[in-house]
């Protein structure tokens, strides 16, 4: 298979100045990937400078078939570490062709909520914890479990290494330094504590680019899966029982909290939280009520709490963070599946703009 | 290996169109030099015998080269040569479809009108031995069409990399590509080649095909240009052709758009009988496809013959597309048929109000 592997990695470079731009958007469930790749007459990194394009949206449930015509709208490029040299990745988002946003875009909104001058005042810094799962193709069974069985209980996976521990580490692996050629600001990864269950990090990113930044290390992850053959899982209770979910921590803080002082406007920030509960809830991924039970490092869904260094609560405040009376806190109510758009801008929405 | 340092000999690998009308053949001979255009390159001939082209006792069949490309396979200056098909009498033989296209492309009128082409070639791609698509269970289904197109992951995307090897091999080999995507059948994917001007658009197709056909043969994989690979709720690969001339694309051109249309609504069977073998199994006018018998057109309309964009709606100019023919069409034929319907042709006058009150098409 070298000659695939040859041509694949060409240096186009050396032959012309045309870029391939591998434009990615979101699906009709929400959740799906989609791109499509289309060439450029040069290379390009200002997003507005990239023309708009559209996609069939009748063939993703987005669109009629005798209307079928989405446009999507460059918004974040990064460097493509699949074609590698002045190919890149494009994050999009999709408006009908009169321009307005199709009732999937929630980039729109968010984007609205992040140009708010309160909100850009308080510079939103997130840092979100992406759990996901790793399950063998065909049998749709996590990687490394017995077909037709279980492995030995959690325990010895969480960070762990050794083949009978780490299951799908080049995976993980591969996806961090893809990530961070691209330009992502992913800044680590760890085993997670269901064996196949991995998570990688994205952030301090602000604003609307927590958002961007991590659909596209979604994308780049399933692409890597993809190649190995391996299926990607965003499900936040992917085995019932005894078995951790996968969640999408999202770590936050506003200007205020980073300064002296700011421990109070954390603990005001909370507040609001509690009082929105289910407001957010509703928005923090489908299929929530399976994994928030109170159980496995989760707080009950109908529960909002709060603690220190408390991985049961709705809310964690690290300890450094109560010492130093200024930090961010923890939102560990978001399932692997959320929207990052959604969840970045409502949380700056209830903490910033709302009043109760 | 890079043989530069050692030798100004060149490869160059002849490429023509066998009996079938859409079996690719080639073979290779050194060339003292490089070069730079077709005529630098001498005619050479193959045995017509062995493609269906020729009998026995007379089987020369002379290939005259057409259109040079870098070679992706061999580097350096090697390269790759289109060539069309004559008898050594200097006929062009049943199968050249391309001496005709030549000659429609060479009319001043339509070299006035600068015809641009941009053509979306689908394709399946099957597993050996068995020839059922690649990724599908043998004996069995994936689950239904819905998370297939421009889609990622190892359960909703097969042969990425015969895809993404082929996009840089023809931006290597200087072939126009502009595109590619997954399609909405798993295992199937789409490569856009455009926009060319006239003849060229023919030369690149058969070219990019040649070239997918020998990275498949390298990844183990078959192609297949059938129109309709898997009967039932699965779809069709076509060659959608997009067509714009000068006018098209100047203001007003939107007129000039619509005039076209009715010009081919009026040859509807013609064109239909051109647009490649079985496609009677695909235009069903189910699966985004409009059915065979009927002509209609319409703005984002995916399941009309042709499909005018929202973007030339609005702007009152641009381009059409032509979403008849099927992936196994021949693009020199399809190409000179359009140009020749819409510059060449005139329907009667009484046929053509005919045609714009069915249409409902102000021209």
């Amino acid at each position: 298979m070298s000659l695939l592997n040859d041509l694949i990695n060409i240096d186009l470079s050396d032959t012309t100045e045309k870029i391939i731009a591998e434009y990615i958007w979101i699906g009709g469930s929400g959740l799906d990937l989609r791109s499509k790749a289309r060439t450029l007459a040069g290379p390009v990194t200002d997003p507005q400078k990239l023309p708009k394009w559209n996609y069939d949206g009748s063939s993703t449930g987005q669109a009629p078939g005798d209307d079928s015509e989405v446009i999507i709208y460059p918004q974040a490029i990064f460097k493509d570490p699949f074609r590698r040299g002045e190919n890149i990745l494009v994050m999009c988002d999709a408006y009908t062709p009169a321009g307005e946003p199709i009732p999937t875009n929630k980039r729109f909104n968010a984007s609205k909520i992040f140009s708010q001058p309160d909100v850009v005042a308080e510079e939103p810094w997130y840092g979100i914890e992406q759990e996901y799962t790793l399950l063998q193709k065909d049998v749709r069974w996590p990687l490394g479990w017995p077909v037709g069985g279980f492995p030995g209980p959690q325990g010895p996976y969480y960070c762990g290494v050794g083949a009978d521990k780490a299951l799908g580490r080049d995976i993980v692996d591969s996806h961090y330094k893809a990530c961070l050629y691209a330009g992502i600001n992913i800044s680590g990864i760890n085993g997670e504590v269901m064996p196949g269950q991995w998570e990688f990090q994205v952030g301090p990113a602000v604003g609307i680019s927590a958002g961007d930044e991590l659909w596209v290390a979604r994308y780049v992850l399933e692409r890597i899966t993809e190649i190995a053959g391996v299926i990607l899982s965003l499900d936040p209770k992917p085995i019932q029982g005894d078995w951790n979910g996968a969640g999408a921590h999202t770590n936050y803080s506003t200007k205020s909290m980073r300064e002296n002082g700011g421990i109070d406007v954390i603990k005001k920030a909370i507040e609001n939280l509690g009082l929105r509960h289910k407001q957010h809830i509703a928005a923090y991924g489908e299929g929530n009520e399976r994994r928030l039970t109170g159980h496995h490092e989760t707080a009950d869904i109908n529960t909002f709490s709060w603690g220190v260094a408390n991985r049961g609560a709705s809310i964690r405040v690290g300890r450094d963070t109560e010492k130093a009376g200024k930090g961010y806190f923890e939102d560990r109510r978001p399932a692997s599946n959320m929207d990052p758009y959604i969840v970045t801008s409502m949380i700056a929405e209830t903490t910033i703009l709302w009043k109760p | 290996m890079d043989i530069t340092p050692y030798t100004d000999k060149i490869i160059a690998e002849y490429i023509w169109i066998g009996g079938s009308g859409i079996d690719l053949r080639s073979k290779s001979r050194t060339i003292s030099k490089p070069v730079k255009h077709p005529s630098e390159l001498p005619k050479w001939n193959y045995d017509g015998s062995s493609t269906g082209q020729a009998p026995g006792e007379d089987s020369e069949v002379i290939i005259y080269p057409q259109a040079i490309f870098k070679d992706p396979f061999r580097g350096g200056n090697n390269i790759l040569v289109i060539c069309d098909a004559y008898t050594p009498a200097g006929e062009p033989i049943p199968t050249n479809k391309r001496h005709r296209a030549a000659e429609i492309f060479s009319n001043p009128k339509v070299v006035a009108e600068v015809p641009w082409y941009g053509i979306e070639q689908e394709y399946t791609l099957l597993q050996t031995n068995v020839k059922w698509p690649l990724g599908w269970p043998v004996g069995g289904y994936p689950g239904p069409q819905g998370p297939y197109y421009c889609g990622a992951g190892a359960d909703k995307s097969f042969g990425r990399d015969i895809s993404d090897a082929h996009y840089k091999a023809c931006l290597y080999a200087g072939i126009n590509i502009s595109g590619t995507n997954g399609e909405v059948m798993p295992g199937q994917w789409e490569f856009q080649v455009g926009p060319s001007v006239g003849i060229e658009a023919g030369d690149h197709i058969w070219c990019a095909r040649y070239i997918l056909e020998r990275i498949t043969e390298q990844a183990g994989v078959v192609l297949s240009l059938d129109p309709k690979p898997i009967e039932g709720d699965w779809n069709g690969a076509g060659c959608h052709t997009n067509y714009s001339t000068k006018t098209m694309r100047e203001d007003g051109g939107f007129e000039v758009i619509k005039k076209a249309i009715l010009n081919l609504s009026l040859r509807h069977k013609e064109h239909i009988s051109a647009y490649g073998e079985g496609n009677e199994r695909r235009l069903t006018g189910k699966h985004e496809t409009a059915s065979i018998d009927t002509f209609s057109w319409g703005v984002a309309n995916r399941g009309c013959s042709i499909r005018v964009g929202r973007d030339t709606e609005k702007q009152g100019k641009g381009y059409l597309e032509d979403r008849r023919p099927a992936s196994n069409m021949d693009p020199y034929i399809v190409t000179s048929l359009l140009a020749e319907s819409t510059l060449l042709w005139e329907p009667t006058l009484e046929a053509e109000a005919l045609a714009a009150q069915k249409l409902a098409l102000k021209v």
